[in-house]
């Protein structure tokens, strides 16, 4: 009865309680735009650099080359020659070693030669159909086939460099032959090749159709490992041996190929901290850890972030001074009432409580409407994140533990812009009151 | 049933006031007159528990209110006093009704909806349980507050000055109806007033 009684007067007095439910929505709203967008893009980066220690590509930025190869935002830094990046690649200290060249796109969507590992090291399967063998075979994220409506079997063409409107490769079409499994993360934005079917389409050479054997490293290995021997090969080449199993099958002259990154996981951690300035030094590409770069720009982000975040606390200073502003003013001609309730058997408790919950419903109220129109922004900002940057978010997730501080400071707020009234209401004298009407 | 034994209370320097002892019966009325400063209203608030006297006995019913706990004393007034004032106040946001019920409510725990239309209807207010208070003429919004004090047939019901603010015809009317309802509901009705009409139309009368 007595949240009916203050429900009945937060409305009452409509415009001032639209106003404190504006400003707390406001507030709100941002801080739960935040959360979510701060929560979802830290997963996001970190979920896309799990099992990437270091990245190998040609020098520039460092930032730029994390950002281009791992979460295929930016433009690469350059190209790195493939034998000498093989060098590194092989190099025992390597767990696995996933070559990366980019060249094309279809419709905005980046093909990126490769190698299986590429799909394993996001734990993406092939759905539907099969994995490329045979040069311009592709497999096509699992996001691409929605959007694009590709099927297994589709042919397309290609444009050159990153933007659609690049120059058609119109003389060779890609095929598509299988359909990776959703992940969430940047595959399924990707189109997959192997890594010859980017030099073919670029040399403006038709792919090698026969296949000579030329007894060529990783690829010969793999071939005895699969068939089950126990040869006692040296220790990385057979290792690797699941990772290249399939790129041999259309071999090309590597000599003088380019690519544009490597994607490294290391065995011996220790090379993580060395390996950058022994690169550095002694070749002409740049080794960049991921982790550290990606806080790098979290921190820059991270300015930006608290700024908006010190401005959604003030708004929600603002709106508790509101509420408060609210509840003292409209107390001086509720005095009345107040005696009244009081004559009719209300306690002081009801009276603090009938003040208290009128400043909570308003901040309850603020709070839902915050976190819907938080949602709601964050739609928005997921639908041109998507379309700029292949990167959605999702405005049903709840993160619990933040929110449900926000929550907290928000009844607190409620609290506190109440408290004055409310005491004042609690210890009104009744017969003064009435006596001096 | 109200009686009280020599009642003493002082606002601090000077202000004194000593009241005669007064007894009123079930379904009896007593008119309680004086000029300003005598301390009416002060009286009023005495017996409605509003305010504590220094010293001296209030009983109601068998209690004391003079030394009731403050909640008891909050609870004790909603159940068994019913108070109409000069003004009539009321909760701005709830209709005519509502304020009735939540008299009730604030009493005794219970939604007496059908009560309060009766009584509503009893006094004439038919069309307009569902309006504002502030919608209401000043003659209308104090029968309100008079169906308010009667809603949960108090052992006594207070009046101060219910007829200053009305014409004749209509201080009548009012005077006729608290008597009325005060027999009907067996309630003890004790009027503070300095209005002279009501002098003619209540014989059992204190001047203080």
């Amino acid at each position: 009865m007595i949240t009916k009684i203050a429900w009945k007067n937060i409305w009452f007095k409509p415009l001032n309680t639209a106003l404190s439910i504006i400003l707390l929505t406001a507030s709100v709203a941002i801080i739960t735009l935040l959360i979510l967008l701060q929560e979802q893009f830290e997963k996001k980066f970190n979920d896309n650099i799990d099992g990437v220690d270091m990245v190998l590509g040609a020098q520039g930025s460092p930032l730029q080359l994390i950002l281009s190869s791992v979460y295929q935002v930016d433009a690469p830094t350059g190209n790195i020659d493939y034998t000498e990046a093989k060098k590194w690649m092989h190099h025992p200290f390597v767990k696995t070693a996933i070559p990366l060249a980019f060249g094309d796109n279809y419709r905005g969507f980046r093909i990126v030669g490769t190698t299986p590992d590429y799909l394993a090291k996001y734990n993406a399967e092939v759905k539907n159909g099969k994995i490329f063998t045979k040069n311009f075979e592709v497999v096509i994220g699992s996001a691409i086939a929605d959007k694009m409506g590709l099927k297994v079997g589709d042919k397309f063409f290609g444009s050159h460099g990153d933007a659609a409107e690049g120059e058609l490769h119109d003389h060779q079409a890609y095929t598509v032959t299988g359909i990776a499994s959703p992940t969430g993360k940047v595959i399924d934005n990707l189109i997959l090749s192997n890594i010859q079917s980017v030099w073919a389409m670029h040399d403006h050479e038709p792919a090698q159709g026969e296949e000579h054997d030329h007894d060529h490293g990783a690829a010969a290995d793999a071939h005895h490992h699969e068939d089950g021997h126990n040869h006692d090969h040296d220790a990385h080449a057979h290792e690797e041996g699941d990772a290249h199993s399939h790129e041999a099958v259309a071999p090309v002259n590597e000599e003088g190929k380019e690519i544009t990154a490597v994607l490294l996981q290391f065995r011996n951690k220790n090379a993580i901290f060395m390996w950058p300035r022994i690169i550095a030094q002694n070749t002409k590409m740049q080794a960049a850890l991921p982790g550290i770069e990606i806080n790098r720009l979290f921190s820059l982000f991270g300015i930006g972030l608290e700024a908006l975040q010190y401005l959604a606390y003030g708004i929600m200073l603002i709106s508790g001074i509101s509420i408060f502003i609210a509840l003292f003013n409209t107390l001086k001609e509720r005095k009345y009432e107040f005696a009244l309730l009081r004559v009719n058997g209300a306690s002081r408790l009801q009276l603090l409580s009938l003040v208290l919950i009128e400043s909570l419903l308003l901040c309850i109220t603020g709070f839902i409407f915050g976190t819907i129109v938080g949602r709601i922004a964050l739609g928005f900002i997921s639908g041109s994140s998507e379309d700029e940057f292949k990167m959605s978010f999702n405005p049903f997730e709840f993160v619990w533990e933040k929110e449900g501080y926000l929550f907290l400071l928000t009844i607190f707020v409620g609290i506190l812009a109440a408290v004055i009234p409310a005491v004042k209401a609690y210890s009104l004298n009744i017969s003064k009151t009435l006596a001096n009407a | 049933m109200i009686s009280t034994k020599n009642i003493h209370f002082s606002y601090g320097k000077g202000t004194d006031f000593r009241f005669p002892d007064i007894t009123t019966t079930s379904g009896e009325s007593l008119l309680i007159t004086g000029g300003s400063g005598k301390g009416k209203t002060t009286l009023l608030h005495l017996l409605g528990g509003l305010q504590r006297p220094q010293s001296g006995e209030i009983i109601i019913e068998d209690t004391n209110i003079a030394t009731l706990s403050e909640k008891k004393l909050d609870h004790f007034r909603g159940r068994n006093i019913g108070l109409v004032l000069q003004q009539s106040y009321f909760v701005a946001s709830l209709n005519v009704l509502e304020n009735v019920v939540l008299a009730s409510w604030l009493a005794t725990g219970k939604h007496a909806s059908e009560k309060a239309k009766q009584l509503l209807e009893q006094l004439d207010l038919k069309d307009h349980l569902h309006k504002l208070p502030s919608q209401l003429s000043i003659g209308q919004q104090q029968r309100v507050s008079i169906a308010r004090a009667l809603i949960n047939e108090p052992k006594l019901l207070l009046a101060d000055e219910p007829t200053s603010s009305l014409d004749d015809d209509n201080a009548f009317k009012v005077a006729d109806m608290l008597d009325h309802l005060a027999k009907q509901y067996g309630t003890a009705l004790v009027i503070v007033t300095h209005d002279q009409r009501l002098k003619d139309r209540f014989p059992n009368q204190i001047s203080l």
